[in-house]
């Protein structure tokens, strides 16, 4: 603050926030995680019971599976950071957002054509067919110029901000807008068969195809799913735990070991294939380093309530900020482990990865997102608190047991069909045909598809919360008081 | 050729480039004389509350 | 005060650069060489670029998201190998805008598929998957019979792969339109497109000659899936048991 130049003070006097757009973007985050999650639990249960694909093209999984993968990844996790993005570089350079409102508008209402655009086109079958980078060529140039304008909104107004010190929640962020950027821009180079038309064809092929691809499919989880999303841990947990980060100096060694590492890891995604050795090799190595990294920024975000755990048990918002670290924490051990040769022999192809993707996606990308939304939604709409904390309670319990329900019957199913595809009988020959396999899977599919339920239903809850609270009701309620300890680790 | 001669180069090497690397940017955090400095950075985030 | 504040300003984009710098050493490491190294893709006989007819069906496998559920890459391990047969090569992908390789097997691997079922199996499968399997649990796809297949401006497609680098002459992107009827019904210049792609399956695909459906494209591409490259000069048995 002493190093605030004392004319820009005197000019701009306190900043006015543009809390419009981060109101719109929190909105946005909430409905397209519910759609998200519905097509999610649709798409399970259509695994469970075929007859759901109702033989019309337009509801084969084939298709609706990336209208869920996108509606979660992109659409739901990226109106959540784009929300938590620009409300935490606004608040912590103390500057409203560069540009002005009707370029954070165009942000807005860009993304959402984007998010639209890119879902209608896989349900009518425009795809590109590269797993979380279907929309085709005229979808990717219109992000181009979308997220080009975040980007420029967010430097601009780090630029603008009263604070010399860039805070570090910033700079997760902004390795996440950039990455994503490079990622998007050379994955998805295509050319168009006709400029009328929607088809393009991919200018990679093959085996640099697939290095490609999973170089943007694993850092898209590297870079969308965690660099942004431990943007919101650095911002909102000590926010909501009212007491700084654990260690500011961890978190810088934090940023720039996951930002190098993470970026080789995307050849674990392609052990044992045409993939040439030296690569995969590589790809392992830097997976298993990252576990370090990775567990770094857990203990920091957890250790932030350090001095103050009893406040996890009267603050189910805290409780799902500090679960999704925790879950992140667990994720990020399974995954090292899974990019190991021998454990990724037996887990690629079958539903391990499906129920791995989900502790990460269900228990850290959402949870954080989630506490997140509570934090912001009573704040933006000026209220003195959320209508419900007893909700949010409910919320985060079934929640947790749909999350619980849905992985271990991925572990089960996933390494029970990875057995048995390499199951030999007495005679020495394969025990189980493929469809044996298949038909083992369908207790695990039902348990899978009633997990979804379990989380669609409490982020059912949470949409009611959030409505009551924003119409500006409160609930008259006593506080909340879990029996169980949640925190494993003992208070200070 | 010389891309490849210079990959093989580096590629011998990165061991010791990630580790020089790396232990740069821990001198750099935990250096006594930052101490002070980034404690304040983490107290960031909570200046806006102190301006209202 | 003035100065200070100017290189915080700065500070931004040097910040944004040294990311950028940070996240592009992996990148370049892995992805370049596999363009520059010629051990990357092994050298083969046999690969060809897709017929008209088999890149339409495959358009039609991407359209529907296949991938999602049956992967095209064959690891070599002893059971995959009895089960799906030789390992895949890098080379059996060369011509794949974009990579088919898949990361999920809900259904099984479909990389060496071609010829192990009959026509009319695939018909069957694919109008009533449940009819010849009951446990699977794979989308019905009748509408594949009764639509027409578009492929007026197949060609137009040929040349944009082209562009991409996949190696069709001036000769099989005139007779796009020809080679595709052809080896649709088996009628016309059967010749001329066995000569234009070597081991092209041809015949009416869905069993009906007199229309061309999205049924005869799908299956077209199935049926030549991993079947161009000859291993019967390989062992797979040797080096692997």
């Amino acid at each position: 603050m002493s190093a605030v130049s004392a004319t820009a003070a005197a000019v701009e006097g306190p900043p006015a926030y543009n809390e419009d757009v981060i109101k719109k973007f929190t909105l946005a985050t909430v409905f397209w995680g519910v759609v998200g999650f519905l097509v999610g639990v649709y798409i399970a249960l259509q695994l469970a019971y075929p007859q759901l694909n109702l033989g019309l093209e337009w509801f084969t999984f084939g298709r609706l599976r990336p209208v869920h993968t996108s509606a979660v990844i992109f659409a739901f996790g990226g109106n959540a950071l784009i929300a938590t993005s620009l409300y935490c570089v606004q608040r912590t350079c103390r500057a409203s957002l560069w540009g002005g409102p009707a370029f954070a508008n165009f942000v807005f209402w860009g993304y959402q054509a984007f998010i639209v655009m890119a879902a209608a086109g896989y349900v009518l079958g425009i795809t590109q067919g590269k797993e979380y980078a279907e929309p085709e060529w005229y979808v990717d140039l219109w992000l181009t110029i979308v997220w080009v304008s975040y980007l420029v909104i967010f430097v601009g107004t780090l630029m603008r901000r009263r604070e010399p010190h860039i805070y570090v929640a910033n700079w997760f962020f902004l390795a996440f807008i950039v990455t994503i950027a490079m990622l998007h821009l050379v994955n998805n180079a295509a050319v168009p068969v006709s400029l009328a038309g929607t088809k393009s064809y991919i200018v990679w092929s093959g085996v640099q195809d697939a290095m490609t691809q999973w170089w943007y499919g694993h850092n898209a989880v590297g870079f969308f799913l965690t660099a942004g999303f431990l943007g919101i841990m650095y911002y909102f947990i000590p926010k909501q735990a009212e007491r700084p980060i654990y260690s500011y100096r961890l978190s810088i060694v934090h940023f720039w070991t996951l930002i190098f590492l993470y970026i080789w890891a995307g050849p674990h995604h392609l052990h044992y294939t045409a993939l040439p050795e030296w690569a995969q090799t590589l790809g392992m190595v830097f997976s298993i380093m990252l576990w370090m990294p990775s567990w770094g920024g857990m203990i920091n975000g957890i250790m932030t309530l350090s001095g103050a755990w009893d406040k996890l048990r009267t603050d189910p918002v805290l409780r799902f900020m500090v679960a999704s670290v925790a879950f992140y924490g667990m994720a990020t051990f399974e995954g090292p482990m899974m990019s190991i040769r021998a454990v990724n022999s037996l887990s690629h192809y079958t539903d391990w990865t499906i129920g791995h993707v989900h502790s990460g996606a269900l228990g850290w990308v959402a949870f954080i997102s989630f506490g997140a939304v509570y934090y912001l939604v009573p704040r933006l709409w000026q209220q003195p608190r959320l209508y419900s904390v007893r909700l949010v309670n409910w919320h985060f319990w079934i929640s947790t047991l749909g999350i619980i329900l849905y992985i271990t019957a991925m572990w089960i199913s996933g390494i029970m069909q990875g057995l048995m595809w390499r199951a030999y009988d007495s005679l020495g020959f394969l025990q189980y045909s493929f469809i044996e396999t298949v038909a083992a899977m369908h207790p695990y599919y039902v348990i899978r598809a009633l997990g979804g339920v379990l989380f669609f239903a409490g982020s059912l809850i949470m949409v009611y919360n959030l409505w009551r609270t924003i119409r500006g009701d409160l609930r008259t309620e006593a506080a909340v008081q879990t029996p169980v300890r949640v925190a494993a680790a003992p208070a200070e | 050729m010389d891309w490849q001669y210079i990959l093989e180069i580096a590629r011998s090497l990165w061991v010791v480039w990630l580790i020089i690397l790396f232990l740069g940017i821990v001198f750099w955090a935990y250096r006594p004389k930052n101490k002070n400095r980034f404690e304040e950075h983490g107290r960031i985030p909570f200046k806006d509350d102190a301006e209202k | 005060m003035k100065f200070g504040h100017h290189i915080f300003e700065r500070n931004v984009i040097i910040l944004a650069v040294a990311i950028l710098i940070t996240v592009s050493i992996g990148g370049l490491v892995q992805l370049v060489p596999l363009y520059t190294m010629e051990q990357t893709i092994e050298q083969v006989e046999g690969m060809r670029p897709y017929s008209p007819l088999e890149l339409a069906g495959r358009n039609i496998y991407v359209r529907e998201g296949c991938y999602a559920c049956h992967s095209q890459q064959i690891r070599p391990f002893r059971d995959e190998i009895e089960r799906y047969g030789h390992y895949s090569l890098a080379a059996e992908s060369l011509y794949d805008h974009p990579f088919q390789w898949g990361s999920k097997r809900t259904g099984p691997d479909l990389a060496r598929v071609g010829g192990k079922y009959s026509n009319d199996w695939h018909v069957a499968h694919f109008v009533d998957p449940r009819g010849i399997v009951p446990e699977t649990i794979m989308p019905a796809y009748p509408f594949f019979a009764t639509k027409a297949l578009r492929f007026h401006n197949i060609a137009d497609h040929l040349r944009s792969l082209r562009v991409v680098g996949v190696p069709y002459t001036d000769e099989q992107i005139d007779n796009a339109v020809r080679d595709l009827r052809a080896q649709a019904t088996g009628a016309g210049d059967v010749e001329g497109l066995l000569a234009r792609y070597p081991k092209a399956v041809v015949g009416s695909f869905d069993g009906d000659p007199s229309r061309i459906t999205e049924l005869d494209a799908v299956i077209a591409y199935l049926q030549m899936l991993g079947t161009l490259v000859d291993f019967t000069v390989y062992e797979p048995e040797r080096d692997f048991r």
